[in-house]
This record gives structure tokens, sequence and C-alpha cells, in this order.
């Protein structure tokens, strides 16, 4: 009997050692500084798109936040704006805005009587141009709200036109007015004047937070109000649909649904509808909630159904993992000392799963806030002036919604509307920011690991 | 408790949707006319009782489909139109029971070529243009596949720039314009079109169609959306030439430098006078179904057409319209409700 280890040569055992560093390892070690770097690598290149996205829309947005205002005393001409001195005010209502307007110019013409004040071969209509057109609008309104001011001068804070503004933010430049058509050097340089006498100033705008769109002759006047209304009418309808719609579903589905062919088929189309393109909702929406059941175009109503079809996979998926993490034990324990399925289910799976299904919620929300394509189809990208009521009735009134809004601005011609994108879509970073930091903070408050 | 809150919650709908009764007017089209409809819109919201109008884009077909999709609050009231309706439209309207329609031509649009400010002027004939962009052209008598690379190889006057030229798309107004009055225009006067007419047995429809080719070597390129598209397209290409709106040059001129057309600077002027050849006119359609239904509906087509808007000194004119000569026409018709004539 031959022991065949004894046979032959006797293996070359490998030198190794502790202290010097043979071959092999040095290859798997730089095999893993190699991954390391890559790792790094792709970190870095993500980064540096992030900081590249979010720092051009801060630098183009930013000055959104911004506004020039010319402060000017207007003297309301009764005879210009209550003819015949009776002070009826449905005969006041019938001075348009184009009868207002000269009142700017003539007030122009009384500062051009300063003789600091004025730019030679600019004439006070001309110099009118540099107000905005929301102006007259404004003189209207307060004249229809104070009737009794007519025959005064009043001070009004006027938005400057859209090329004025940006010549204040960089964006018009002497040289661009000089092949500009829609603004002068003389009318910059009256700008600069009014500057340095003060009734023209650059300060925070908050209309562009609570104002209604504006026309392609204003961008100065346009804001976002309308925007964020519509858009948190939409996230009432849709936290009020689909949380009790997705967490019943779960429930059954997770605790009490018997698992059957049925059930399997349920929840292979749930997660093929959270991978459906958002806007066959909104092919769906348009057929089904406003051609079929009649509901008003443009509505939030019906732009927060369909964003409800599409976040319900979503929150679906998301409190049925957060049901499936609370240990069976729980449940056990309940039914052991006696408790119904429901009363385990309700009073003891369902508040340790409450923390995963309301983040779950607010991801689904924050999803639903920028969701743009399925609102084209149904009427979404309106231009909206008026604000929409107090719901419930509100919620059938005509409004936009802030990402429609985004796209909605990049579209005109305006290159002031540059600006006003960029700084729409800050606003709904810092609504999605907020969103996704409240789901954050719950999450580590509430959330219980065994 | 879910089950009721959803109950309750389609209760609400339900009951609202029938309680509801629309106060503002719904417009929607062509988002050529969007800008004129939206100045309108808002002029029209300040200075009288009513609520401003919702106004919607998506093109001018689409908003045609749209006003003849019936009669009722659920229908949108005007249809903006950058071309005019078209036969099977109004089949469409008819089968619906939209029988009576008002169209309102409330002015006229330029279609102007332009370039980057910092590069050189072009002066342009339709020629100039079929012979670089189309498929085929002729060379010697005989058709063949577009040879040209510069602008100087298609006219010696033009700058020797390489033809890179930025047209928008098909789904769009303007191309069928930019197809008729350009491409057309310079296939008829380069006599490609008699030899494509020749050449398909004399059918003058697929002459024109052979004349609207273009060439699919990425010298021409559709710009889908819109003309904020093209100009981001002109600043990555300096070099190259984009189709506009009038409106859209104007308040962009210190950007682009616009190309004269046989000679002829594009301004409202030229366009108003007949001069400047790519032009067309911008309609308005009304569902008469809802006059006097629709609150405010009379008195919004009253506004649009007035001087003070659309006239030649009017905001709209200032935008970029081009006023309508026969202004004064539209407003009788627009203030007695004439339906518009079977199309011939």
């Amino acid at each position: 009997m031959t022991d065949a280890t004894n046979n032959g040569a006797p293996k070359k055992a490998l030198k190794t050692s502790l202290i010097a560093v043979d071959e092999r390892t040095k290859r798997r070690n730089a095999a893993e500084a190699r991954f390391r770097a890559y790792g790094v690598v792709a970190i870095v290149i993500a980064i540096l798109a992030l900081i590249g996205l979010v720092g051009s829309i801060l630098n183009n947005g930013s000055s959104a936040f911004r506004q020039t205002f010319i402060t000017m005393d207007v003297y309301l001409d009764p005879a210009k704006l209550d003819k015949d001195g009776s002070g009826n005010l449905e005969k006041i209502a019938k001075v348009s805005t184009f009868g207002y307007a000269p009142l700017i110019a003539k007030s122009f013409e009384k500062k051009f009587e300063d003789p600091n004040v004025g730019v030679e071969g600019l004439s006070a209509k001309k110099a009118a141009k540099m107000i905005s057109k929301e102006g007259p609008a404004e003189m209207r309104r307060f004249v229809l709200a104070n009737p009794e001011m007519i025959g005064e001068t009043v001070s009004f804070k006027f938005l400057a036109s859209g090329r004025i503004d940006g010549y204040f933010k960089g964006r018009v430049t002497m040289e661009s007015a000089k092949l500009d058509k829609n603004v002068s050097t003389e009318q910059l340089m009256l700008a600069d004047q009014l500057k340095a006498e003060g009734s023209l100033q650059t300060s925070f705008n908050m209309g562009f937070l609570t104002r209604a769109d504006g026309s392609e002759n204003r961008p100065e006047a346009a804001g976002l109000g309308v925007a964020i209304l519509g858009s948190f009418y939409m996230m009432i309808v849709v936290l009020c649909l689909t949380l009790p719609i997705g967490v019943a579903a779960s429930i059954y589905l997770e605790e009490f649904a018997p698992k059957n062919w049925i059930t399997d088929i349920v929840e292979v189309n749930i997660s093929n509808l959270a991978a459906v393109p958002s806007i066959v909702f909104g092919i769906l929406g348009l057929s089904i909630f406003i051609n079929f059941m009649g509901l008003p175009q443009s509505a939030p109503i019906v732009g927060g159904l369909v964003l409800t079809l599409m976040t319900l996979p979503t929150i679906i998926i998301a409190t049925r993992a957060s049901l499936k993490a609370v240990p069976p034990s729980i449940r056990d324990a309940a039914l052991g000392v006696g408790a119904s399925k429901m009363q385990a289910v309700f009073h003891h799976v369902l508040p340790l799963a409450a923390p995963g299904i309301l983040t779950g919620t607010i991801i689904g929300l924050a999803q639903a806030l920028g969701e743009t394509a399925p609102l084209l189809l149904i009427g979404m990208v309106a231009f909206v002036r008026e604000f929409p009521a107090a719901p419930p009735e509100g919620f059938f009134d005509p409004a936009a919604a802030l990402p429609v809004q985004v796209y909605n601005w990049t579209q005109r011609a305006d290159p002031a509307f540059v600006e006003r994108a960029s700084g729409a879509i800050i606003v709904l970073l810092v609504f999605l920011l907020a969103m996704n930091a409240i789901a954050i903070v719950l999450r580590r408050r509430f959330e219980r690991r065994w | 408790m879910s089950v009721k809150l959803t109950a309750s919650a389609l209760a609400i709908i339900a009951a609202a949707t029938t309680a509801s009764a629309r106060d503002q007017l719904q417009i929607k089209g062509s988002s050529t006319v969007l800008p004129y409809a939206t100045i309108v819109a808002e002029a029209f919201g300040e200075n009288f009782d009513f609520p401003t109008p919702v106004v919607e884009g998506g093109g001018s077909g689409a908003g045609r489909k749209a006003m003849c999709e019936g009669v009722g609050e659920n229908t949108i009231d005007i249809a903006n139109s950058s071309s005019r309706i078209k036969p099977s439209d109004i089949e469409l309207c008819a089968s619906n029971g939209v029988n009576e329609i008002m169209e309102v031509r409330f002015g006229y649009d330029g279609i102007v070529f332009a370039s980057d400010i910092n590069g050189p002027s072009f002066a342009f004939t339709p020629a100039d243009w079929f012979s670089a962009i189309a498929k085929e052209v002729v060379v010697d008598g005989k058709l063949v596949a577009n040879p040209a690379k510069t602008w100087a190889d298609v006219n010696a006057d033009l700058p020797a720039n390489e033809i890179l030229a930025f047209i928008p798309g098909t789904k769009h107004g303007t191309r069928e314009v930019f197809d008729k009055k350009v491409l057309e225009a310079g296939c008829k006067a380069t006599g490609a079109y008699d030899i494509f007419t020749e050449a398909n047995g004399g059918d003058k429809k697929k002459a024109k169609k052979a004349c609207h080719a273009l060439r699919t070597d990425g010298l021409s390129v559709d710009i889908d959306g819109d003309y904020t598209e093209t100009l981001a397209r002109l600043d990555a290409n300096p070099q190259a030439i984009g189709v506009f709106g009038l409106s859209f040059y104007q308040n962009n001129t210190d950007k682009l430098i616009v190309a004269t057309m046989d000679d002829v600077t594009p301004s409202t002027e030229t366009v108003a006078s007949g001069e400047y050849p790519v032009s067309r006119p911008l309609f308005f359609y009304v569902k008469k179904a809802h006059l006097g239904v629709i609150p405010g509906l009379q008195e919004y087509i009253d506004f649009f057409v007035s001087d003070d808007m659309a006239g030649p000194d009017g905001p709209l004119a200032e935008y970029g319209l081009v006023s309508d000569p026969e202004l004064a026409k539209t407003q009788e018709m627009v203030s007695t409700g004439v339906s518009m004539a079977p199309l011939n």
C-alpha cells in the first residue's frame, strides 16, 4: 500500500510572510484600491452634475426673487377718470386701463420739470414705457376701491418694465439696448438717474409668489400664486384619496387576502402600474374624468384624480413593505392573548407600520407634485389668471400647477421669462426638499427597529 | 373608515359637477396665437366684470378639434388657429352638432429667417432656400440629390457659411406656410417644379409634394419644439439660420439678425403691405351656440378685434401682430355675429 502523498516531489509551500507583501496580495490590494477609486469617481461625477444643475438654476433663477420698482406720484385727474364729477362708480368703471396709461406719462412730465432729471431725446410718453403695463391696471383697481381719491396725487410703487428690470439684473446692457427695439439707451440712462434719486429701487419680489401669471407683454408681473394654489389643491385631493385607498388595499392584501392566483395577479399588476409612464394616466384622465364623467377642464380635481391613480401603486408598495417589516411575533402575541385579527392589525401592526406608511405617502406626494406629463392632457397647461375659490368649489375652478408653469414660461418669447422659469424651479425644489425633509424626520423619530 | 371617506369624496365630486356652471371662457389652439390671446385675456379680465378667460396652447389643429367636440359647458368656446379651418374640421363639427361657427381674422403674422447677431447678414430668395435644403434640385436640367454644402454654393452672393437650417417641424402651422410660400415658390423659380410635374406624369399634387421633400443629411433640421428651442440651437450653432415668427424676432432683436426675403426686410409694415412674401393670416373660431350662454363671450370677441387691442397702435401690434387693414369690416362682422360661409 502506497501513500500517494508520499510519492513524487513534496509540494512547494507558498512562502508567506507577515511583513513583506507577496505578489497575490498586492494584486488583490490594487484591485480594491481601483474599485474604491471608481466609486469615488462615480460620486464625484454625480456631485458635479448636481452642482452644475442646481448652480445654473440658482444662477438663472435667484434674480426672479428680486424686482425693480419705480415709485411715482400720480395725479388722479378727474377730467380723465370722472368726467362729469358725479363720483358714480359705474361711470368710473367705464374708464379702461387705456384711459389710465396717459396719467403716468403726465407724472413723468412733472418729474422732468426737475432740471436734474431727464434725458435728452426721451419724451415723457416714451419714459412712461419704463413702467410695467400692470401699472395702469393697479391704478384702476386702486381708484375703483377708493373713488374718493380722484383729484388727489397718490404715490404708487409701480413695477418697472421687464427690460428696465433686466438692466439692473445684468440681462440688458447699454450695448444690447442699442439693438433692442423694446428698450432704448435713453430709457436706461433715465433709469440710472431715477435710481440715484431714489425713486427706483430693487427689492424682494413677494409678487413672484403671490401674483397670478402675466401675459407675454408683462413678464415682470408674472407670479406663481395660481400655480402654487393649484398644486396645493391637487395635493389635497391626492392625499385624501391615496392614503385611505392605498392603506386599505395594502392592509387587505398583506394581512387578510388569501394567497391564491387572483391576489398574485393583483400584486403583479400593482407593481406594473408603478412603472407605467405617467402620460398614460393623463390619457386615461382625459377620456374618463373629462369626456365620460364630464368634470371641468383645467381643474385641480381632475389633476388630483389623475395624480392619485399615478401615486397609488407607489403608496401601496411602500405600505406593504412597512407592514411586512413588522415582525410576525407582534401579530402572534396579539392573537395569542385573544385579539381578533382586525384588532391585531389596527391596534398593533398598523401603529408600528405608520412611520413607513407616512414616509411612503410623502414621497409619493412629492413625486406627484413634480409631475407634468399627465397634466398636459387635461388642460392644466393654460393661461389662468383667476385664483381658484376656496375648497370645495375651488377644486373645480381652473388653475395651473407648479411644474406646468415652468413648462409654460420656458416657451415664452420674452427673455425675462427664462429667469421666471428658473425661479419657479427653485420654488418647486424648495417644496420637494421640504416634503422629503419631513419624510426623513418622521422616519427618524418614529421608526422602530427589531 | 376609508371606504366612507372615498364614498363621501365621490359624493362631493358628483354634487359639485352638477351644480357648477362655467363662468369663465375657455380658449384653446395655436401656440402662435397664444401670446396675443393671453394679452387680450389679461386686459379683458382687468377691464370687464367677467373673469379672465382661460387660454390654452396645444396647436391649431388640436384647438379646432376641441371646438368641434360638441356643444356644452364641457367644450371650449373659441379655437385659435394660425391656419384656416379645414373641411374635415367642419365635417367633424357638423357631426357633433356644432353647426354655426364664426370665423374672425384679426391680423397677420410674418415668418422671418434669422441668424446669430454676430454672424453675417443674409439676403435670401425663396429659390435660395429651395436649392439649399430640398432633397433633389435641378443641375443642368436634371434632378440630382442636393449637392450644396455652403450658402455660396447656392447663390454666389450669399456668405460662404455652411448650410444649417432650423425649420419648424411638420406639426407646426408655420411649416405649412414655409412649405407653401418658400419651398413651393423656390421650386417653381428654379424650374424643379416643372421637372417634378413631368416626372409624375402631370400630377401637380405629387409635384408639390416632391417640392416639399427636404434633404435628410442633417443640414436641414426640424424643430418640433417652439421658437425658444430654435433660439437655443442657434446659440449652439452660430452659423445656422433659424425660422421664427415675426413677433418672436421682435422680442429678441438683441440676439438675432434678420435676413431679407426678395430684398424686403420683414417688419409689421412690410407684412401689412404685402411686400414681404412669407406671411399668413391669424384666426380665431367662435362657437356660436355658446354666445349668450357662456357669459362674456360676445364682449371678449368684440374687445379682441377692437382698435384698442388689435389696431395698429394697440398692444397686440406692439407685441408683433401685423394689424389687419380691414379691421373695421371684421369689427362689424363680429358685432353682428355673421357665421362663416361654407369653405370653397
